[in-house]
């Protein structure tokens, strides 16, 4: 469960938006958070808040499978994005890296820069408190549950890969 | 019983299944496993964190610095650094140091490291472009990545499948970047999204490897999993004294079953260009000539390949670049680098005005060899036009296919190749 602030945004937010590709020269998380969204809200990294919470519209995500993308929103302070959908790519990285995301077009259509949301990763729930909207979505599936609740791909495999498989 | 698909029957096949519906979560066996100088350094790190001592299969690896390289700065020779050690340390098979360095999606098939049937994942988005020669093939992330090195395993979602079924002969200088601009311009950016694109039809056949490598390369940017073809006497000529391994050719039944077919006549299909800043808002090319450029780049892994390369020298031979206008090419790989001093293709676009440059992703992303300053125009042969792409977030970025984007470098704006070589 958490609750924060909205940063609201269009359709189609590429990675290149996310991070431009001049700094991928490293893989610095807190570098890359400095430059994080600058080309489409310039000041984001000074501006957003610890908790904050993004929502868009369609495919969040697209372009390049750098997952600088999630590590940037994750590091500046960003803790979930909603969006109608997202690229695939992206998906599997933020879950991978266990930046949390939802997919929800009601709350990508209703929700408005500044609302605060309160997000159950449980149940799916999304209540929007600014709006007094309850908006459901579909919590994920039980395998990447269980991904999730190990904390991402890495301990999950540390969980599950046998000791011969390790070579350890 | 329904049919599968290629794409369905490839992923069975892998996760050890007689058969695999969309929607089913797989864990698959992997042949191959990519990374370049931008995302394997977060994977190189969160590999050594799985505490494993070997990677699955040194031979199963290909680590390709193409991106920032030669080095562009401090910042980018410790990263190329970081796989150089990690290649080393680990005794990667297929390590590809500057010099043997390629672009990694002309490099990998041109190697013979790809093949039908195969299941590759790479941590670079255009690593479905090996779909061409009837592999399953997709981006993953940098974890992703990691994890299948100690694994030889991905979690995959089985995409469904849409049909492109594609008819008609191609006019003179439509090819395989305009069919493919063509379709995303239809479908947009999210219209494949999660899914398999399957190219099919007669006009598909008639097309080159080269073609089919650009088309199968631009499939994410319309959303897709992965872009796929069927194999046919083409892919085998291709695969001829390249691909050593045995193989095993899939092709989709019949009957099997797919969420949409999109059925087209090309016959009177123009070059097309995608316009700022998605690769959907695609036009014909007649319809932006009057917009003036300031650089071209012929490359990339969507269109570095040699018939590319052949295309823009046949256009450029005997003309110069406009004053205003900055030509890059890039060759895709040093084999291909070879081949077009061969055939004197160098030599034309010196002659023509042009820089030609090693092997590198370089100005695609705006990384180096061509960053756009604030309020410039750029036609470049590349794949994506997002804000800020090939520099600063004032700049634009239009795509099309080598032949409209020699013409233009000739122009100074963007025109048909058929304006250039009627005034010669």
């Amino acid at each position: 469960m958490l609750e924060g602030k909205v940063w609201r945004f269009g359709n189609d937010v590429d990675t290149d938006l996310i991070i431009p590709a001049r700094y991928l020269n490293t893989s610095d998380p807190q570098v890359l958070a400095e430059h994080c969204l600058e080309d489409l809200e310039p000041g984001f990294a000074r501006k957003v808040i610890s908790g904050d919470i993004i929502v868009a519209g369609t495919n969040f995500g697209c372009g390049s499978s750098r997952e600088h993308a999630p590590i940037a929103l994750k590091a500046s302070g960003v803790s979930c994005v909603i969006a109608a959908s997202f690229a695939r790519i992206f998906y599997r990285n933020a879950i991978n890296i266990g930046l949390p995301i939802l997919e929800s077009v009601a709350a990508s259509k209703e929700v408005k820069q500044g609302d605060i949301l309160r997000v159950n990763f449980e149940t799916g729930l999304i209540t929007n408190l600014t709006r007094n909207q309850v908006y459901q979505t579909n919590p994920f599936p039980g395998f990447m549950r269980e991904l999730i609740a190990s904390g991402g791909l890495i301990p999950y495999l540390r969980k599950n890969l046998s000791g011969e498989k390790l070579g350890v | 019983m329904m049919g599968m698909t290629i794409t369905e029957k490839i992923l069975a096949a892998h996760a050890g299944k007689e058969r695999v519906r969309p929607g089913d979560l797989i864990q698959a066996q992997v042949d191959l496993i990519l990374g370049n100088d931008i995302t394997s350094p977060v994977a190189i790190k969160e590999f050594e964190k799985i505490g494993v001592k070997k990677v699955f299969n040194s031979e199963a690896i290909a680590l390709v610095p193409d991106h920032f390289t030669p080095n562009k700065d401090l910042k980018s020779a410790e990263q190329a650094m970081m796989l150089r050690e990690f290649a080393r340390k680990y005794e990667i098979a297929h390590y590809f140091e500057v010099g043997k360095m390629g672009i990694e999606h002309c490099l990998l098939p041109e190697q013979g490291l790809v093949g039908p049937g195969d299941l590759v994942i790479g941590a670079d988005s255009h690593t479905c472009t090996y779909g061409a020669v009837g592999a399953f093939s997709t981006g993953v992330g940098s974890t992703d990545m990691a994890a299948a090195m100690a694994s030889g395993e991905v979690w995959l979602k089985v995409p469904p499948s849409i049909k492109f079924h594609f008819s008609g002969s191609l006019q003179t200088w439509v090819g395989g970047k305009d069919l493919i601009l063509y379709t995303i311009g239809q479908i947009g950016v999210d219209g494949a999204l999660y899914a398999a694109m399957e190219f099919t039809g007669e006009t598909i056949s008639s097309l080159t490897m080269d073609d089919r490598f650009t088309m199968a390369n631009m499939a994410i940017e319309a959303g897709a999993k992965n872009g796929i073809f069927a194999v046919d006497d083409k892919t085998l000529e291709y695969l001829r004294g390249r691909y050593k391994k045995s193989y095993k050719i899939f092709a989709s039944d019949p009957e099997a079953d797919y969420i949409q077919t999109y059925d087209w006549d090309l016959s009177t299909l123009e070059p097309q260009v995608a316009c700022p800043h998605l690769p959907e808002n695609v036009k014909s090319v007649r319809e932006v000539s009057d917009l003036y450029i300031q650089q071209v780049v012929i490359g990339s892994c969507t269109n570095g390949r040699i018939k590319d390369l052949r295309e823009a020298a046949q256009i450029l031979k005997g003309n110069k670049v406009h004053r205003d206008v900055r030509l890059i090419v890039i060759p895709g790989t040093q084999d291909i680098y070879r081949q077009a001093i061969r055939e004197g293709l160098i030599e034309i676009f010196i002659d023509a005005g042009g820089v030609v440059s090693t092997p590198t992703c370089g100005p695609c992303l705006g990384g180096h060899m061509g960053v756009l300053a604030r309020g410039e125009r750029a036609l470049a042969t590349t794949n994506r036009n997002f804000v800020g792409r090939m520099g600063h977030p004032k700049s634009e970025v239009y795509l099309s296919g080598p032949p409209v984007a020699a013409a233009s470098a000739v122009k100074g704006r963007i025109i048909h190749p058929e304006e250039v070589l009627k005034d010669a």
